[in-house]
């Protein structure tokens, strides 16, 4: 459940930027080959919020897709898990998909 | 709950040694207190201003950014004092115990460990027992050790220039993987009992290491781990990491690894400001 860690990061590094205000939307960019369940972040946001500026607060989360850049031909593919082969033959590398990001938030 | 450190959640981090235990706040710092008061300093605001336009605030900060920084303190800790720091892994019962065990009594190396575990001391208790100095980090409900935990660690442990810092990690192929303590090399080990296919089951924690221990390879006659599988598995992860074929209880392969540790111990202590 690393997920309740990285709740507790999102709620500590908004609170401190609302300073007190209401804090009504919080988004975030979480890749789909993090590593971490979207799920789980959304149960553990309404437990971590509760009795801080961010109780309530609408939570946004964009889902880039993986995407690995092969070491041979150089195209791109969609990955769905972290590692890939090129219809090449070669390696594919992950360049994005594993971003774990707070992007904005309103107040 | 406390907001400060959250610990009335079973989401604490205790550290304990011989002597006593503390925590650690989530800015880094450690206490060593009893929890018998209300903390209540300032983290919460209730005061609802309900303003009718909204304001949007561009963060783009990293969710882990604290865990990150707090790593950098370590690193720098360490670097200053010419210490090597490993962070080992790998799922409850592949060895990570047992092979500390012997590489404490054979190393000569001067050395000190952080074990973390959900509960107990047990493990802290054998390593002591071979005469290394170690604190167990109780992480209670959590999954994995992160940077804090460790620094509170190490300022307990307060190791000696040039020593090696081995961290135990909570027996886990998952969350560890995603929180960097500060480490100068990260080991994962993958036991020979568990089957060839966990570095393509666990990706992100095989592809993070400098280092992959095949452990227990004396039961390889015994088994059916298809160790070729397992191997061309672990490279599709992660191409870059050394791989050793070692047995804590044969002692095969551990020639190799102590060179491997030695040759970084070297380097990190040469690295330090005299």
């Amino acid at each position: 459940m690393h997920e309740l860690s990285i709740t507790r990061n999102i709620v500590s590094i908004v609170a401190e930027r609302a300073d007190g205000r209401t804090v009504k939307a919080v988004r975030l960019k979480v890749g789909r080959l993090a590593g971490v369940e979207v799920e789980a972040l959304r149960f553990c946001f309404g437990v971590c919020s509760e009795g801080t500026s961010l109780a309530g607060a609408e939570l946004e989360i964009e889902q880039p897709p993986g995407l690995g850049e092969c070491q041979g031909c150089g195209l791109t593919h969609e990955l769905e898990r972290l590692v890939g082969t090129c219809p090449c033959g070669g390696r594919l590398v992950l360049v994005s998909g594993d971003e774990l990001l707070v992007q904005s938030m309103e107040v | 709950m406390c907001r400060t450190c959250g610990c009335d959640e079973g989401a604490k981090a205790t550290i304990s040694d011989a002597e006593g235990h503390s925590h650690v706040l989530p800015d880094g710092s450690v206490v060593s207190h009893d929890h018998d008061h209300d903390h209540d300093h300032g983290a919460g605001h209730n005061h609802d201003h309900d303003h009718a336009e909204r304001e949007t605030i561009v963060l783009e900060q990293a969710l882990l950014a604290k865990n990150d920084a707090l790593a950098s303190r370590n690193r720098a800790w360490q670097a200053e004092r010419g210490l090597l720091s490993l962070n080992l892994m790998s799922s409850p019962g592949a060895g990570k115990t047992t092979l500390l065990e012997r590489v404490l009594r054979e190393l000569e190396l001067p050395a000190v460990v952080i074990e973390g575990d959900q509960e107990t001391a047990l493990d802290a208790e054998r390593i002591r027992a071979t005469g290394a100095p170690a604190v167990q980090v109780n992480t209670g409900t959590g999954c994995h050790l992160e940077a804090d935990m460790v620094y509170a660690g190490l300022q307990r442990l307060a190791p000696a220039p040039g020593s090696v810092v081995f961290i135990e990690n909570v027996g886990n192929l998952v969350c560890p993987a995603l929180f960097d303590l500060g480490e100068t090399a990260r080991i994962v080990l993958f036991s020979t009992t568990e089957g060839e296919d966990k570095p393509v089951k666990y990706p992100h924690m095989f592809r993070s290491a400098d280092l992959v221990l095949l452990t227990k390879s004396d039961l390889l006659p015994y088994l059916d781990f298809d160790k070729e599988r397992g191997l061309e598995g672990l490279r599709g992860v992660a191409p870059d990491a050394e791989v050793l074929e070692v047995s804590s209880k044969t002692g095969a392969g551990l020639p190799q690894l102590y060179a491997w540790i030695r040759a970084r111990a070297a380097e990190a202590a040469g690295g330090s400001h005299e």
